[in-house]
């Protein structure tokens, strides 16, 4: 991921400025009353300023300035949580924006006239049904679809998990397709039969965009917690004149609480700061999942993320590096390593695919052979083909094959040789381990065995162990046979692994994970993983992967790198523990501002109370004041850590809610105690 | 304090934590349906009872039809005392001839003794026959008691039940709780309190020949005295063990009939806190997890312990107001108190049955110092839930662990979930319900009765001292504590009706939302624990769990606390 893909940085002039436009637009009531907390502080301002009108025709006892100073306060105090929120949302335009432009396209040569044979180069995601497209070695299937004319090898390992090439062919039951996979070898002609994703990435992309964002359930129980909250400080603050007036009627001095007084202390009472930043918290989380590259269905998904107890993830691609590499060269008798890896190299020289090149790699490393002198020899090419599954290089009379073991057999027999059956021993030995076997051959004569092995990701094994940390379980689904998938399973330190998986198998897995009430995580891109996807929990799709994968998943990476999967747990966790922590935060305020705000509104009546005001503030209007305008700007002053999140770090539970604790409960109990004087002394020298 | 008093100090806290355990263990198994041998005998009993009730043992209930036959089952309580009250005069054992109760009192009686409340307008022993004593208020102490415990197991089955969509059986739960737990408790502490002096009879009112004889106001001078008697004892132990606190007599266990000697006096107040602390145990061994049900009753006893400390510095350091006068202050603020317990078992006493929702009294809170009632008034505003009422206590106090856990599982990046049972909307609504209601019938009650004549005719001292008075009796009666400041004349129609209502809301509208969270998290899968998963026995859990509770009981009541004790305390000279 380059930089440029990387979203706008957080306060971009230009978005700013749109968040500060939209702000006041988000004034109109039907928006407040999305949310309770907040609509109660917008009522509450509305009310002061009826009050400040009030106090201007019929002056009453208490000053105007005091109640303009106050409702001003609180409308910034409504505007800067619209502001907030409007500023997550034009975030969220803009990676949309960037989205759209940087997502990767595979150019489709598309046939004009099949005859003649001509084409013309198009996006992929103009293709329509019915197209015909043409797609020779090394180049990645546009879309899903059915060969039509060819024969060749093609590696599904992105799709299927199966790192070894398939044959797809024309006519017969190999005949489809699937957009995303790349082919190795020949050259196909396809009849495109599925639209690709455009119209459905689109969709997806507009829903990052905001526009129909929903709130998801833990938003829904926060908010009700929230929305609890704010009835109790309601009824506190409701109750208070009467108490009050008791209070002034026993003591014979004083004055009743005022209105002004009372709903300025309901505000900062009120979970506002919290209740403020909430609906920017689920919008940045989105945002942050985009950024990365992921576009989330919904909300609910990216909160499911966080919740993740079980991660499926696909070997290939994913644990092991997409295709196997030779490993070993195993001679037979009377042939020494040397001549073998001469020979394979050799017979690699034309083999372009990743495993012909990762033998003359091994060659080199081991012996320091570099590539033949081909000058004044004549030499012939034979590639490898899906009909004789095996490639090499006609030289000198030398016919040099590699190739899998019954195939090299078969030209072995043809010019009148066979296999020693030691050979067959070894081959039978790296099948049963996980490697795959290639025999080379020199004219009639098996010189030996090549093994070629999955090689399991570097730092891989590291990646596992934090999630083991998270409290994540991680299992290896693979093609493979049980032998071979424990080996490498144990290679990766996974904490388990399915082997010889097929879709029902997955599915069965999954929900037997889910019985146990456990959430499921995976990736997956092909058709036959759609329906565990649509069982999984959180389902990503790889951007490369089918329609149907892309459909049944409810997060799509656009970068189709399945270890981006703890990248997203760590977005969902983020999102939760911001939420968590303003929440603490929010709560831990309201002590500090009761003792600014109580002696103030008190002490006229008993005198004593004084002694409550720790901060000894300079007048009750300034102690007052000094809370609302701390309440406002705390809001502003927190909106980059909503934006930008409250950081994980896989460490245990206890660690995490020790440490926010600390920082945000013990915080949130001091921070107010210093704004609120230090507001307190600014005010005092204008007052 | 002196050696003795914190001799006995430690005695008390010794002995109740030596019952926590087998007790807990004992009641989780009664209400597994699995009673130890030493108790079977009385299954036969059990299996009577069904038979004549038509209660089927092993069908289970959803939490709908727990909540309705829970409703009804206390409205026809209601009504029986209610009735028994009006008709007291017409019906046998009324030997003081006593006539039948108004109204509005026997409205707010009835409610208060099928609240568990057990608030008390009248003054036993010249308004109630023994009668409707024992058959209206006795019964009630049991079967109120009964109810609370079984809401509270119906509340562990939804966290035990995988999936379920029953969560009990509640004329089950109602039976064995009174038959296996609270009527041999009663019987053997009724019993031990007879030994000790508490009268059981059923005779008419001794008349007794004065030492000295005093003149009346009008100038007749009294020579004899009629001592209040009655079947007290089988009475006062249930009104401790199930946290009633209806006393027999109006001084409630300032009596000398009623709790007559120290040693009574400390069983009594072991007794109050005895069932609640024990189903913490309860708690933990019918989950499967003990260190849960440790946790919890860690929090509550760090409370406890803190306001405690709180009454027995108020209580015995004397009364500030007459250092200057030179009296001697080392028995403490004797004021309202009883020479027989002295100053450190009163403050004892009070903060045990404030915490718990008791409300027995051995001295008069309202003469205690103002931070010494402050402590006694704010356990009861947490919300009942420090020990508390039995059963109701407890599931209290796991509606706070539950927004505990709301708050503590986001902090740490997960969807919060406690013993197993995801957290969510449904869950949190019902909680705040519970937390929300008994706070909201307080602030308003209060405001109504110092806002409306009616409320201020009541209020005895003027001042912030009148205005506690007041505090305290809606704190009282909306969470179902039933002690009351003395001072308020709260015996008229107004206080009658208002407090009648603010103990239905505190104690139905509490249930109803706890069945309902019972109902929902045994509909839920068993999630099992990982390493992210917040553990919930932990001491910071304990913290957390404690600071909810307090924070909320603080930010809720903090402006009528400091209107009322508060500013009385800082008038105290220092």
């Amino acid at each position: 991921m380059t930089d440029s893909l990387r979203g706008p940085r957080t306060f971009d002039r230009k978005i700013v400025l749109e968040a500060v436009r939209h702000a006041i637009l988000k004034l109109d009531p039907r928006t407040q009353l999305r949310n309770p907390v907040m609509f109660a502080v917008y009522l509450g301002s509305m009310l002061t300023t009826v009050l400040w009108f009030r106090s201007l025709a019929a002056p009453s006892g208490e000053s105007s300035a005091f109640i303009l100073s106050v409702s001003i306060w609180l409308w910034f105090t409504v505007l800067f949580a619209n502001f907030a929120e409007a500023l997550a949302e034009g975030q969220g335009k803009a990676q949309a924006d960037s989205l759209r432009k940087s997502r990767t396209q595979v150019t489709a040569h598309r046939i004009v006239e099949r005859q003649a044979g001509t084409t013309v180069d198009v996006p992929a995601p103009e293709l329509v049904i019915d197209d015909l497209v043409v797609v020779s070695a090394g180049e990645v299937v546009p879309a899903d679809g059915e060969v039509v004319e060819g024969a060749a090898s093609v590696d599904e390992s992105a799709i299927t998990g199966e790192s070894a090439p398939v044959v797809r062919e024309s006519g017969g039951d190999r005949s489809a397709v699937t957009g995303g996979t790349r082919v190795i070898s020949d050259r196909l002609i396809i009849r495109v039969t599925t639209l690709p994703g455009k119209s459905f990435l689109d969709r997806m992309i507009a829903m990052v965009e905001g526009a129909k964002r929903q709130k998801t359930p833990n938003e829904i129980a926060l908010a009700i917690l929230l929305a609890a909250l704010t009835l109790v400080f309601l009824l506190v603050v409701a109750t208070l004149p009467a108490y009050s007036r008791y209070s002034v009627d026993a003591s014979g001095q004083g004055a009743t609480i005022t209105i002004t007084v009372l709903v300025a202390l309901f505000v900062c009472l009120a979970p506002t700061t919290i209740g403020a930043l909430l609906s920017a918290i689920g919008i940045a989380g989105m945002n942050r999942l985009s950024r990365s590259n992921v576009i989330a269905m919904s909300g609910r998904a990216v909160e499911a993320a966080g919740d993740v107890d079980v991660l499926l993830l696909d070997k290939t691609g994913t644990i092991t590096l997409g295709n196997r590499q030779a490993t070993r060269f195993l001679p037979v008798d009377g042939v020494s390593e040397y001549e073998l890896a001469e020979a394979a190299q050799f017979a690699s020289m034309a083999d372009e695919t990743p495993e012909g090149r990762s033998i003359a790699v091994l060659a080199k490393n081991r012996f320091g052979l570099r590539g033949h002198e081909l000058q004044g020899t004549v030499h012939e090419f034979v590639p490898f083909s899906a009909n004789t599954r095996m490639s090499g290089v006609n030289r000198d009379g030398q016919v040099v094959r590699k190739g899998a073991a019954d195939a090299v057999e078969a030209h072995l027999r043809q010019l009148g040789g066979t296999m020693p059956e030691a050979l067959k021993g070894v081959v039978r030995e790296i099948a049963r381990s996980g490697g795959t076997p290639l025999v080379v051959s020199r004219n009639d004569q098996a010189l030996g065995v090549i093994e070629l092995k999955d090689i399991v990701k570097g730092g891989i094994k590291e990646r596992f162990s934090e999630l083991r940390r998270m409290g994540i379980k991680t299992v290896m689904i693979t093609g493979d046979n049980p032998l071979t998938a424990a080996a490498i399973a144990a290679e990766a330190g996974v904490d388990d692994f399915l082997a010889e998986a097929t879709p029902e198998a997955k599915l069965a897995l999954i929900r037997d994970y889910q019985k146990g009430g456990r959430l499921v995580a995976m990736t997956g891109d092909g058709t036959n993983d759609a329906p565990a996807l649509a069982q999984a929990d959180v389902a990503v799709a790889m951007n490369t992967g089918t329609q149907a994968a892309k459909e049944a998943g409810n997060m799509v990476d656009l970068d189709s790198n399945p270890t981006k999967l703890i990248e997203i747990v760590n977005i969902g966790k983020q999102l939760l523990m911001t939420r968590g922590a303003l929440t603490t935060f929010s709560i831990a305020n309201d002590v500090a501002k009761y003792f600014a705000i109580l002696p103030a509104a008190f002490a006229a009546t008993y005198p004593v109370l004084k002694s409550l005001d720790l901060m000894r503030l300079s007048s009750p209007a300034s102690a007052i004041l000094s809370a609302v305008i701390f309440n406002a700007l705390i809001i502003i002053a927190l909106v980059p850590l909503a934006l930008k999140g409250v950081s994980y770090r896989p460490v245990g539970a206890a660690q995490l809610l020790r440490d926010n604790l600390l920082v945000y409960g013990l915080g949130g109990l001091i921070v107010p105690f210093v704004g609120i004087k230090a507001i307190d002394l600014m005010l005092s020298l204008f007052l | 304090m002196n050696m003795f008093d914190w001799l006995q100090l430690i005695l008390y806290v010794g002995a109740l934590g030596a019952c926590v355990r087998p007790l807990g263990a004992f009641m989780a198994r009664i209400y597994e349906g699995r009673p130890p041998r030493f108790i079977g005998f009385t299954r036969p009993i059990e299996r009577l009872i069904y038979r004549l009730a038509r209660v089927e043992e092993t069908t289970e209930m959803d939490w709908r039809q727990y909540s309705a036959s829970l409703l009804v089952f206390s409205v026809l309580g209601t009504l029986v005392v209610y009735g028994l009250q009006r008709l007291q005069a017409f019906l046998p054992l009324d030997p003081e001839g006593l006539s039948a109760v108004s109204p509005d009192s026997s409205f707010n009686t009835a409610v208060s003794f099928a609240t568990n409340t057990n608030w008390q307008g009248y003054g036993g022993e010249s308004t109630m026959s023994y009668l409707t004593q024992m058959l209206g208020l006795t019964v009630q102490n049991f079967v109120s008691a009964a109810s609370g415990m079984a809401v509270l197991v119906a509340l562990i089955r939804g966290f035990t039940r995988h999936t379920a969509a029953t969560i009990g059986n509640f004329w089950v739960d109602l039976t064995r709780g009174t038959l296996y737990v609270l009527l041999p408790l009663s019987f053997v502490l009724a019993l031990a309190l007879v030994s000790q002096g508490v009268v059981q009879t059923f005779s008419a009112y001794p008349e007794a020949t004065l030492l000295e004889a005093t003149t009346a106001p009008d100038g007749t001078i009294i020579a004899t005295q009629k001592v209040a008697v009655g079947p007290a004892a089988s009475q006062v132990a249930i009104k401790q063990l199930g946290t009633n606190g209806g006393g027999f007599f109006n001084a409630n266990s300032a009596h000398p009939l009623e709790n007559p000697t120290p040693l009574s006096n400390f069983l009594q107040v072991l007794a109050i806190l005895l069932i609640p602390a024990a189903l913490c145990a309860t708690f933990g061994e019918m989950i499967g997890d003990r260190r849960q049900g440790r946790a919890l009753l860690a929090a509550m006893a760090i409370i406890f312990a803190a306001m405690l400390a709180l009454a027995l510095y108020t209580e015995c350091r004397g009364n500030p107001a007459l250092n200057d006068l030179g009296l001697d202050q080392s028995a403490g603020n004797m004021e309202g108190k009883e020479v027989r317990f002295g100053s450190a078992n009163s403050a004892l006493w009070a903060v045990v049955t404030t915490a718990a929702s008791n409300g027995s009294v051995n001295a008069m809170h309202d003469s205690f110092a103002p931070l010494g009632g402050l402590a006694a008034m704010w356990l009861m505003q947490l919300g009942e839930v420090v020990f508390g009422g039995v059963g109701s206590g407890l599931y209290g106090m796991i509606a706070f662990a539950l927004i505990a856990v709301f708050i503590s599982g986001l902090m740490v990046g997960r969807t919060p979930e406690y013993l197993g049972k995801k957290i969510g909307a449904f869950e949190m609504k019902m909680a705040s319900l519970v937390v929300l209601l008994p706070c909201a019938t307080v602030l308003v009650g209060t405001a109504l009765a110092v806002g409306l004549p009616q409320g201020r005719a009541g209020v005895a001292n003027p001042g912030p001292h009148g205005f506690s008075e007041v505090l305290y009796a809606f704190s009282s009666a909306s969470n179902n504590n039933g002690s009351a400041f003395a001072g308020l004349s709260a015996n008229t129609p107004f206080y009658n009706g208002t407090l009648g209502l603010a103990m239905l809301i505190g104690r139905f509208g509490v249930m109803v939302p706890i069945l309902a969270i019972a109902g929902s998290l045994a509909a839920k899968k068993h999630v099992p624990s990982g390493a992210g998963t917040l553990p919930t026995h932990t001491p910071l859990f304990v913290f957390l769990l404690v600071s909810v509770v307090v924070v909320v009981g603080a930010l809720s009541f903090f402006p009528a606390l400091a209107l009322g004790p508060i500013v009385e305390h800082l008038m105290l000279p220092a």
